[in-house]
This record gives structure tokens, C-alpha cells and sequence, in this order.
């Protein structure tokens, strides 16, 4: 049992991160009174801008003359690049233009995701590559170093230490994230312009601003997590469709935690667990049955949902203006 | 006094919305230290014109000086940062935050948030001015005047020396009203410069200091309370002398036409809103229903209607069309309407009830005939019938019955709600609200639909707002407090004073008590 | 003080004409082709007009294309309608994927399971169709149940069904798996034809094609003139209006989300028995998604929803075209497809509202 569970742990840590990031960026976005179902297409644009920052660098440079810095720095910041602008188009049509929210989302993630596949693609193509995928195992081996004595300390340092830096940055993120919502004054703020824009902006909180900067932050977030996918837990490789439906699963998160990104730390683990636990699991010679597990997640949280709207509890309610653009002259 | 300063000069400010002008040039002041109150019927601009000085709107033309100086308000934090404030009329609140993360808001101190420290800042201010209030209560376990109570210390905490109150007595009790005026004298006391908008005479004569009129979006002039009273004010404010005189015949051989026997319902929070409601509302006369904002009033027609869960009681109609005497507790809304039971009610913002805004006079019709027929489909001949009918005689202002009542004038849409309860030929005719902010020649319109209604034998059941009008247009009035009766009175030989202490004898909003 | 001047002063404008509508959108959609053609240019190198006669080729070049385009046109204007009476009563049904998926996978499963004991083929579409119907209903059924009742956040329960379905769909797929192993099921009943729908004049796609023309008609009509539609129209504007006219709104959006999910329902049957005669996880392939725009781009007009859709599947075939003529990948029709989707999401602010550029002769502090 002992063992199982710190081969299994680990495991459901990595396939956890990138739904963290992309929950808390979520959980952020929507507190702002915005409900971006474009975060699936962002994260494909963030593991692609990533990607693309890679490629040239690793192009451009001998393997042996990589610089760390450099190596983690370049991808890292296109990804951060990338998934701003896709932010920053959300909120030029949802907050400038009044566009339906839901619309605009879906829109952005056929256009994200195809924008992922495309380059992905090209790059494949520009690579000539063999295999319909792409190998960046020179990058990804700085964004998977882990501390150097981690390997030493036996269970512990496989189940808490193992992982690349991203991992842990994703974890600060979300604690940083909870206390900026519940505690600092411009959490306040972002609450309040979540809950009732024409409050807030009475209140002389300029909700335009609030909206562009938390849904952009909210989209940069998300989009290390498609980074993180690439980078780190697939060991550089980019293939396109890999990162899957995990964008969908990172807004089912939002609602599992019910808009809490310190929650979400932990549940994120058990939604990772859930979707690999059937690898663990002896399904005999039904492999059909694994189908069923990946099914789990989103059953819970369905779950959950229902639940929540069943206890009417005020505080656990989406935020009240969510999906809904304001406009100060509407009368 | 010295010559006197301005605290705030406007200088012919301008809004349209649309093709609609609500504000005209319209020039004003408000003294240094001074209670100003702004005066004018609803829809004549006041809001409007305060809405410019606290930012939410951004005046078309005009300019704006504080104390002296030309400003730019474009927004709420340029109107704080001028040192005004406005407490709104629906109240800018948000509901899962306590009183305390309301009030600090929007504010941008130094250092971290500490909700701690403002709540002792909150209460020093409470103590000074005379509030009550829990700083950590969520607003939506609070009463309408608590939520007042937050607003106005929200503006207080931030420093405002100029305060704006929109209509804050339409939601109190006589009594909140007294200790809402108190704190306005010791704010006045304070230094600050207070603008407060209302349309109720006698609220004007006793707490301001000068009255500046609006009307029609004009700026009409001002006067000193000490040389008004309200005949003069309602001249200024109405343009012409209207008597106040409503036709009120006798009713005719009136008999018992709905019975409520202890009525009582829960909301869907479990609160009890209606406790062991009882009266008759008799053929052929209007039954007045009176109380302060919130006190069952809606609850008890949604009740009647079907709308609404009843937990307790019984509701029997005798329908004149049958002779029978039916329960209507635990009928669906279709049928009690068919029965013959109708109801018109205006909520605040117009439509939310009884009319779709997106639709024409034809489809607004339909909603009360959509089912007529055996056919999947829809008739509309009938009702676009019925429309131009309502069109013609109530002189109702639109380009056609297709076109969307949502963007219909307020009195427009009124008229086309009450027309068509009328055209259904009830017995039994509830109205609520049916002249808010209308003007006054289109309220009178209504008063004689109303009255023509009972003397045609109906019962007329009116809920209205205006104690004036209710003791002027009705024969007996059912005083509400808190959802129980307090009171049934003949509206004939009561006063103002008796229905008054009514409506605030069992507790009022079950707050302060 | 330092406030910032105004320079431009934003209000929502009255009715325009239509003719003023249809032309900002037809400028914003040309204004989207252009940036389309720059966007392909850039890549492929070839004259504009080139690109769009290459797309032109790829989506009318053959009969057979033709018949492809106007087979996926159905296909996307078939969900389309089936979202569009939720949408009206402003029920955010984002599910229609998950409910075509279910839809099919019931229609496979009647296929596959019942093949050995009826041997009828119209015995077996009867009960294919039944069976699909059946399954697009209960998806639709769930969430507004809940809705209605507990006021269940619906764009988010519909969510979470979708990716139900595919996974309920994965598991069967890798039960029924012909052969052993391929993790595929392959054409199902390929040699006996059990349970496909027939091929009308030789033409396999044209039944499919017909029934959604129908369809379209019948849901125009249903929606603008029967009691149905009326209560729809009301139970979207306000359910208190609606209540208050006697209408039943539990049972309304009950109602229409049964037959929402039943047309995706019937959808998902079309796609098994008519066109596909297979299942997989990517049958329907993100148009359930893809269908809430169109829907919303037709502002909910079945008949509008004919060229919205015609213009989406227009850009994903054209695309390909050129995608496979210029060896691109495929993924660029998305990128087109998002980038006149933005224009068009965006061109909507220019029909609602109105854009007042200041003079600045406003003294300024």
C-alpha cells in the first residue's frame, strides 16, 4: 500500500499542476465577473508560445552552450506572451465591446486550439521531424531539474520533492492567489466588481481596469499550465490534441472548489489522481473500464454543483454578475 | 450671514438619453452648510442631475463647480475625490460582504487592508452621528434601513462633506425617518453641505433650509422653506394648481366578493412575510392597502394570484359570474385569472412583472390570451385587436403595437398594463403601484379607470405608495405592518396621523424593536 | 485635480434599420476575410484570390464535395436549431456535444447490440431512432431539472455532461471494439447494412440533408407561432412575467430542453445511421460547441442560421482545401474560423451602441 502510494502520489502531483494553474487562473477570471470558457484554448496557446520560444532558442544555440537562464526564461516568457494577448482579446470583446461571454469563450478556444495545432504542426514540419511530434528534451531538462538531494531522501523526497520548479510555482500561485482574494484590499475590490459591477463602480473602483488586469493575469496563469504540460510533463514533447480536454477539467476544478484556489492545491491532486487512477487499478482484461474512471471528475463535480445549489449558502454561490457585461448608462 | 458660499454651482447642465432630453440647462446651487432639498415629481430629472454631480452620468454639455472651482466629474472616484458623496435610492451594496467591507469599498488607504481598525472607525462615526449598526452583519441579513444606515456611513467614513440623498424616506417608517433627520441636522451642524431629492411636501418643509424645484427636466427656481408652503411648492412643482380633490362616489351596494382568513406564507428563505392575514374586499368599492415598503404588500397580491406558496389560510371568492363561492388557495395563476381575479402590478423597474419589454402592445396582450384555443398555435387577431382598442382610448403614445413597450414611456407602459387587467372584465381588480412615477394628469387617468372599475361593481384592491392618495381614492384601507393587519380603517374619516402610527405599530420592518 | 478628459462618449443606440445591420456585418465579415487572406498570404505565399478560389474548389470543386459540404452544413445547422430554443428562453445549454454524442452512441447501440435478433431494417431504424431520441432527451432533461428546480447553474452543468458523454461513449467503444484490441469499432454491421438509413436517388448524404431542411422550417414556425414558442419568447424575457401569465416555467424549460436534446438526439442518429455508420469520441468533433455560435450570429433565427452555418463550414472545408493543397496543417481552419468569429463577435457592439467622439472644447481643470 505504502509503495503504491508513492508511485502513485507523484504521479497524480504532475498530472495535477497544470489543472491548478488553470483553475486558479479561472477561479481569478471569474471573481472578476467573467466566465472565460476560452481558458482551454489559452492553455494550448501558452504550451504553443512556450514551444515556439524553445524551438528558436534551442535552434539557435548548440545543446552543450544552452544557458539555464536563458533556457527557462525565453519559453517562459513567450508563454506568458501568448496567453496575455488571447487574455487581453477576451477582454477587448467581453468588457470594450459588450460581447456574449460564453460566445467569445467558446470562440477562443477553437481559435486557441487550433492556433496550438497549427504552429505545433508547422514547427513538426520545420523540424523534420520523423514522428508527427516534437522534441524539446534539452529545454525540458531545465524545467524538470529538481533539487539535487531530492533523490536521497527516499518516500519523502519522492513525494514532495521531486518535481520541476514549475510545479511548486504553481502551488505559491494558488496560495498567493487565495490570500489576494480574501485578504488585501484589492481582492476586496475584485470581489466586489465580481459580485455587483455597478456597486463597485459606484464605490469609485474602476471596473473596466479590474476586469482587464485580473482576466489577463488569469489567462497568463492558465497558460503555464499548458507550459508546465510541455515542458515538464511530457519531457518536451509537443504533440498536437496531447494536452486534451485538461482545460475543461481546470474550469470543472473551479466549480469543485467552489472559487477557492487553496482548495483547489489539494483537489487539483485528486482530480489528478482520479484521471490516472485507473492505471493503478486492475481492470483484468476490461480495459474499457478505465473509460469509466476518466469519467470520474467530472461526476464529482457535477456533483458538487448540485450540492452547492441545493444548500443555497450566499457564500458559495458563482459570483452574482458572472457572465454578465456592465455598461454604467444602462437604464 | 456673509455673503454666502457655494458648495456646489451647476451651470446649465444637459443629459439625453436617447431622444429623451432629462435635464435641460439646468443651473443650481447648494450653499456651504446648507440642507437643499430638490423637489419635483418623478421623472423630472432629479436623479439625473445628482447622478451628473456624483459621476455615474457625464453631462452632454455644462460645467461643474465645487466650492468655487470648475470641475470634471467623469467618474464616482472624481466625485469622491471632490468630497461628495450620494446615497442612492436603490442602494449600492454588495450583498455577501459585511457592513464593514462595504464601507472601506472603493477606498484606496495606506498599508494593508485592516477591517478591524475600520470597524472602530466605524463605530466612533455611529456614536457621533447617532447610528446603529453591527459593522460585521452581511448586508443580506440586514433591513432596508440598516442597508441605509451602511450607505450613509459609507459616504461619512470617506470623508464627504457634501452628501446627496436620493429619496432616502421612500423605505423608512415615520419614526426612521425622524432619526434619519436628526442625523441630517447633526451632519449639518458638522459643516457638511447635504442635497436631499424627495417628492414629499411635508418632508421638504421640515428638514430643509431651501427648496430648488425641477419639472420636466427644467430647472423651475428656488425658495426658502420659511416662505413656502405646500400649496406654493405644489405650484412650483406641477406647473399649474391641481386640486387634489379625487372623484370618490359612494360605493355601490356593495357585498363580499373576496374574503382573506389568516393568511400566512413563508418566503423561500422561511421568513415569514404574510402572518394570519384577514379582511374582505367588497364589491364595488376600492379597498386601499397601506404600509411601508416591504410589508407584505406583494407578497399578499401574489398570494391571491396564485403566485405565491400560502402555508396557512384560505382565500374565498364569491364569483359573481357562477354564484359560487370558490377556495382559490392552491389554484394555478391561469385559473384564478380566468375565474376572474386579476392583477396589475407595476414593480420598480416597470416590467420585470406583467409586461415583456421586448415585445409590442400585441404580444403584451397576448399574455393573457395566449392559450385560448384548442390550436398549437397562437391567435393573434384578437389580441391585436384589443391593442389598438387600448391604443385609441387611453391615448397610449407609441408608433405601433408592434413597437416594444420596453422603450415606451413610463405612463405609456402603465397604461397598457392596467388597460388590458381592465379588458379582461374582472371581478375582482388588484393594482399595485400603478401610478409610480407617473405624472400627475396621467395618475389621474388611472384614479377614474380605477373608480369607473368600481362603479361598475368590481372590487378594486389598490396598494399604493402615497398615503394622500390612498386616503383620497379609497373607502377602506387594510394598514399592513411587518405582514400582519394592524389595522382596517374607513378611509373617509381617518387621518393621515391614524393610519401613520398603523403602519408602524407591530415592529415595522422587525428591525430597531 | 487631474481628471482626464473625456474623448469619446459611449450610449446604447435605438433600432437601427436592418439594412444598416446586414451592411456592418457584411463589413465586418469582409473585414474578416481580409484579414484572413493577409493571414494566408503570409503563410502560403499565393495572391489572395488564388487562396479563395482554392477554398472555393475545396468546398463546391466536385459533386462529391458538394454533397461533403452540404451534408456538414446540415449536420452543424442541425445543432444549431437544436440549441436555439434553450437559448431563447436564455438557457446557456452548452451540452449540445455531449447530447448528439449520446445520441449516438444510443443509435450504436441499438445497431450493435439488437443485429442478431431483428433482422427488419425498418424495425431497426424505428428502434435506432427511438433509442436516439430517447438518450438526447434525458442529457437535455438533466440540467434543466435541476435548473428549474434548485436553479442549478446550467452553462456549467452542461458543461460537465459533455465530457460524461464522450467518456460513456469510450468506455462502449472499447467494449463493442471490432477487431479485438483496435480500440476502435469500426463500420458497424459493414456487410449486412443492418440499420442504415437509405440512400435516396443514389445519393447517401440527401436523406440527412432533407430531414434538417424540414427541420429548420418546422422550427421557425414552431418558434414564432405556436403556444410553445409564446412561452419560450416570455420565460427568456422574465420568469416572473411568465409566471404571472400562467405560465408553467418549470415545465416550459423542462420542456424545451427535452426537445433541445432530442433534436441533438436526432442529430446523433443521422450521424450513425446515415452518414458515419461508426462511432467514435470525435464524432461530433466540437460543433456543439461550434453551434452555439452559429446560433447566436443568426441572433436565434433558424432561417439566419442557414448562412451562418453555411459560413463557418464554408471557412472549415475551404480551409482544408488549402490546408491539404499548400501541405499546411489542418488545425489553420480553426485560426480562420476563430479570427472571423472575432469580427463578427465584435461588429455587434457597432449595431447596440453608439460612439460620440467629444469636441475639446470642454475646459478642462
Amino acid at each position: 500500500m505504502f509503495d503504491f502510494l508513492v508511485s502513485f502520489i507523484p504521479r497524480a502531483v504532475m498530472q495535477s499542476i497544470p489543472l491548478l494553474y488553470g483553475s486558479t487562473g479561472e477561479i481569478l477570471t471569474e471573481k472578476s465577473g467573467n466566465l472565460n470558457l476560452g481558458i482551454p484554448g489559452i492553455m494550448y496557446v501558452g504550451a504553443i508560445s512556450g514551444v515556439i520560444g524553445a524551438f528558436f532558442y534551442e535552434q539557435s544555440v548548440p545543446a552543450a552552450e544552452m544557458n539555464a537562464f536563458l533556457a527557462i526564461a525565453i519559453p517562459f516568457l513567450s508563454s506568458l506572451l501568448g496567453s496575455f494577448l488571447m487574455g487581453l482579446l477576451y477582454c477587448f470583446l467581453t468588457v470594450t465591446l459588450r460581447a456574449n461571454q460564453n460566445v467569445t469563450g467558446l470562440a477562443m478556444t477553437t481559435f486557441g486550439v487550433g492556433f496550438g495545432n497549427f504552429f505545433g504542426g508547422s514547427l513538426i514540419k520545420l523540424a523534420h521531424s520523423e514522428v508527427p511530434s516534437i522534441a524539446l528534451s534539452a529545454t525540458s531538462n531545465f524545467y524538470r531539474a529538481s533539487l539535487p538531494f531530492a533523490d536521497r531522501l527516499g518516500w519523502f523526497g519522492q513525494i514532495f520533492l521531486s518535481y520541476g520548479f514549475l510545479a511548486y510555482l504553481a502551488i505559491a500561485i494558488a496560495l498567493l492567489t487565495a490570500f489576494l482574494i480574501r485578504k488585501t484590499r484589492t481582492g476586496l475590490h475584485l470581489r466586489a466588481v465580481g459580485e455587483s459591477p455597478a456597486t463597485a463602480d459606484a464605490a469609485g473602483i474602476n471596473v473596466v481596469r479590474y476586469k482587464y488586469l485580473f482576466t489577463c493575469f488569469g489567462s497568463m496563469i492558465a497558460g503555464l499550465g499548458g507550459l508546465y504540460y510541455v515542458m515538464d510533463y511530457a519531457n518536451g514533447v509537443w504533440s498536437n490534441n496531447a494536452f486534451g480536454d485538461r482545460g475543461w477539467l481546470a474550469i470543472a476544478l473551479v466549480i469543485f472548489t467552489i472559487w477557492r484556489p487553496n482548495v483547489s492545491v489539494l483537489a487539483s491532486i485528486l482530480f489528478g489522481g482520479l484521471y490516472i487512477l485507473y492505471l493503478y487499478i486492475p481492470t483484468g482484461t476490461q480495459f474499457a473500464v478505465k473509460e469509466l474512471y476518466k469519467m470520474l471528475p467530472y461526476l464529482v463535480t457535477l456533483f458538487v454543483l448540485i450540492i452547492v445549489s441545493l444548500r443555497k449558502k450566499r457564500e458559495d454561490q458563482p459570483p452574482a454578475s458572472l457572465g454578465l457585461h456592465y455598461f454604467r448608462e444602462e437604464r | 450671514m456673509e455673503s454666502v458660499q457655494n458648495a456646489v454651482r451647476l451651470e446649465k447642465l444637459t443629459k439625453h438619453f436617447g431622444n429623451v432630453v432629462a435635464n435641460n440647462a439646468i443651473s443650481l446651487e447648494l450653499h456651504e452648510g446648507e440642507i437643499l432639498s430638490l423637489l419635483g415629481e418623478n421623472g423630472s430629472g432629479k436623479t439625473t442631475l445628482m447622478n451628473m454631480l456624483s459621476g455615474i452620468y457625464y453631462p452632454d454639455s455644462g460645467q461643474i463647480y465645487i466650492h468655487g472651482k470648475p470641475v470634471t466629474i467623469a467618474s464616482p472616484k472624481d466625485a469622491f475625490a471632490h468630497g461628495i458623496g450620494m446615497i442612492h435610492q436603490h442602494y449600492k451594496l454588495v450583498d455577501v460582504f459585511t457592513a464593514t467591507e462595504n464601507i472601506v469599498l472603493g477606498l484606496n488607504e495606506k498599508g494593508k487592508l485592516n477591517l478591524k481598525e475600520a470597524g472602530k472607525k466605524i463605530k466612533e462615526i455611529s456614536e457621533k452621528y447617532g447610528f446603529e449598526i453591527n459593522p460585521d452583519q452581511k448586508i443580506y441579513d440586514m433591513s432596508v434601513s440598516q442597508k441605509q444606515t451602511v450607505e450613509i456611513i459609507k459616504v461619512l467614513y470617506r470623508g464627504a462633506d457634501i452628501l446627496i440623498l436620493d429619496e432616502p424616506t421612500a423605505v423608512l417608517t415615520p419614526q426612521e425617518t425622524d432619526k434619519l433627520f436628526a442625523v441630517m441636522r447633526n451632519m449639518q451642524k458638522d459643516g457638511k453641505s447635504i442635497i436631499i431629492i424627495t417628492h414629499k411636501l411635508h418632508e421638504v418643509l421640515e428638514v430643509s433650509d431651501r427648496v430648488a424645484i425641477l419639472r420636466k427636466g427644467e430647472y423651475i427656481g428656488d425658495v426658502l422653506t420659511k416662505d413656502a408652503d405646500q400649496q406654493s411648492l405644489t405650484d412650483m412643482m406641477v406647473g399649474h394648481t391641481v386640486s387634489l380633490n379625487i372623484n370618490r362616489p359612494e360605493p355601490v351596494n356593495p357585498t363580499p366578493r373576496l374574503e382573506v382568513k389568516g393568511l400566512t406564507v413563508f418566503d423561500d428563505l422561511g421568513v415569514k412575510r404574510l402572518d394570519d392575514v384577514t379582511f374582505t374586499a367588497y364589491s364595488g368599492e376600492i379597498l386601499g392597502i397601506a404600509g411601508i415598503a416591504g410589508s407584505g404588500q406583494r407578497e399578499l397580491l401574489e398570494s391571491i394570484s396564485g403566485l405565491y406558496p400560502i402555508s396557512k389560510g384560505e382565500i374565498l371568492y364569491h364569483n359573481p359570474k357562477t354564484g359560487c363561492d370558490e377556495n382559490l388557495v392552491g389554484k394555478d395563476p391561469m385559473s384564478i385569472q380566468k375565474a376572474g381575479v386579476s392583477m396589475a402590478f407595476v414593480p420598480e423597474d416597470r416590467l420585470g412583472m406583467g409586461l415583456v419589454g421586448s415585445m409590442g402592445m400585441t404580444g403584451n396582450m397576448m399574455l393573457r390570451s395566449w392559450r385560448n384555443g384548442k390550436s398549437f398555435f397562437v391567435d393573434k387577431k384578437a389580441p391585436e385587436q384589443l391593442a389598438n382598442t387600448i391604443w385609441k382610448e387611453l391615448e397610449v403614445v407609441t408608433p405601433s403595437t408592434n413597437f416594444p413597450v420596453r422603450r415606451m414611456s413610463g405612463g405609456n407602459v402603465q397604461k397598457v398594463l392596467v388597460g388590458r387587467e381592465i379588458a379582461q372584465n374582472p371581478a375582482v381588480l388588484m393594482t399595485a403601484y400603478a401610478v409610480r412615477g407617473l405624472d400627475i394628469n396621467t395618475s389621474y387617468t388611472i384614479y377614474n379607470l380605477l373608480t369607473a372599475e368600481k362603479m361598475k361593481g368590481v372590487a378594486v384592491v389598490y396598494v399604493g405608495e402615497d398615503l394622500d392618495v390612498l386616503l383620497e381614492l379609497c373607502d377602506r384601507l387594510v394598514v399592513l405592518c411587518g405582514g400582519k393587519v394592524s389595522g382596517v380603517v374607513d378611509a373617509r374619516t381617518t387621518n393621515k396621523r391614524e393610519v401613520g402610527v398603523l403602519m408602524t405599530r407591530v415592529g415595522g420592518n422587525g428591525n430597531e424593536q | 485635480m487631474n481628471s482626464k478628459k473625456a474623448l469619446f462618449h459611449i450610449s446604447k443606440r435605438g433600432e437601427l434599420p436592418w439594412l444598416k445591420v446586414w451592411l456592418i456585418r457584411g463589413a465586418a465579415i469582409l473585414l474578416a476575410l481580409l484579414v484572413c487572406s493577409v493571414l494566408t498570404v503570409l503563410v502560403t505565399g499565393l495572391n489572395p484570390f488564388a487562396v479563395y478560389g482554392t477554398m472555393f474548389k475545396g468546398v463546391f470543386g466536385t459533386a462529391r464535395k458538394t454533397w461533403v459540404t452540404f451534408q456538414k452544413l446540415a449536420v452543424l445547422l442541425g445543432i444549431s436549431l437544436a440549441v436555439t430554443p434553450a437559448f431563447k428562453m436564455r438557457f446557456w445549454n452548452i451540452g449540445a456535444e455531449g447530447q448528439v454524442m449520446v445520441g449516438s452512441l444510443a443509435c450504436a447501440a441499438v445497431m450493435i447490440t439488437l443485429r442478431n435478433y431483428i433482422s427488419s431494417n425498418l424495425l431497426m431504424i424505428v428502434l435506432m431512432l427511438v433509442a436516439s431520441l430517447a438518450a438526447g432527451a434525458l442529457w437535455g432533461f438533466l440540467p434543466a431539472f435541476f435548473k428549474s428546480r434548485w436553479n442549478t447553474n446550467e452553462t456549467l452543468f452542461t458543461l460537465m455532461m459533455n465530457y460524461i458523454a464522450i467518456q460513456l461513449s469510450a468506455f462502449f467503444i472499447i467494449l463493442w471494439e471490432n477487431p479485438k484490441g483496435a480500440g476502435q469499432i469500426g463500420i458497424i454491421n459493414a456487410s449486412s447494412e443492418l440499420g442504415w438509413l437509405p440512400s435516396l436517388f443514389g445519393q447517401q448524404y440527401l436523406l440527412p440533408i432533407l430531414v434538417i431542411a424540414l427541420l429548420t422550417v418546422a422550427l421557425y414556425i414552431y418558434l414564432k407561432y405556436s403556444k410553445h414558442g409564446y412561452e419560450i419568447a416570455v420565460v427568456g424575457e422574465s420568469e416572473r412575467t411568465a409566471r404571472y401569465a400562467g405560465i408553467k416555467v418549470e415545465r416550459v424549460i423542462i420542456r424545451t430542453m427535452v426537445l433541445s436534446g432530442a433534436i441533438c438526439g436526432l442529430i446523433g442518429f443521422l450521424l450513425v445511421g446515415a452518414t458515419d455508420h461508426t462511432l467514435t469520441t470525435t464524432l461530433v468533433g466540437g460543433r456543439g460547441f461550434t453551434a452555439v455560435m452559429v446560433s447566436w450570429l443568426a441572433k436565434f433565427n433558424p432561417l439566419g442560421m442557414i448562412f451562418t452555418s453555411f459560413l463557418l463550414v464554408f471557412l472549415q472545408l475551404g480551409a482544408k482545401e488549402i490546408a491539404s493543397t499548400f501541405f499546411l496543417n489542418e488545425s489553420f481552419a480553426d485560426i480562420l474560423t476563430g479570427v472571423i468569429l472575432f469580427f463578427i463577435i465584435g461588429c455587434e457592439f457597432f449595431i447596440n451602441y453608439k460612439i460620440e467622439f467629444l469636441k475639446n472644447d470642454r475646459k478642462g481643470a
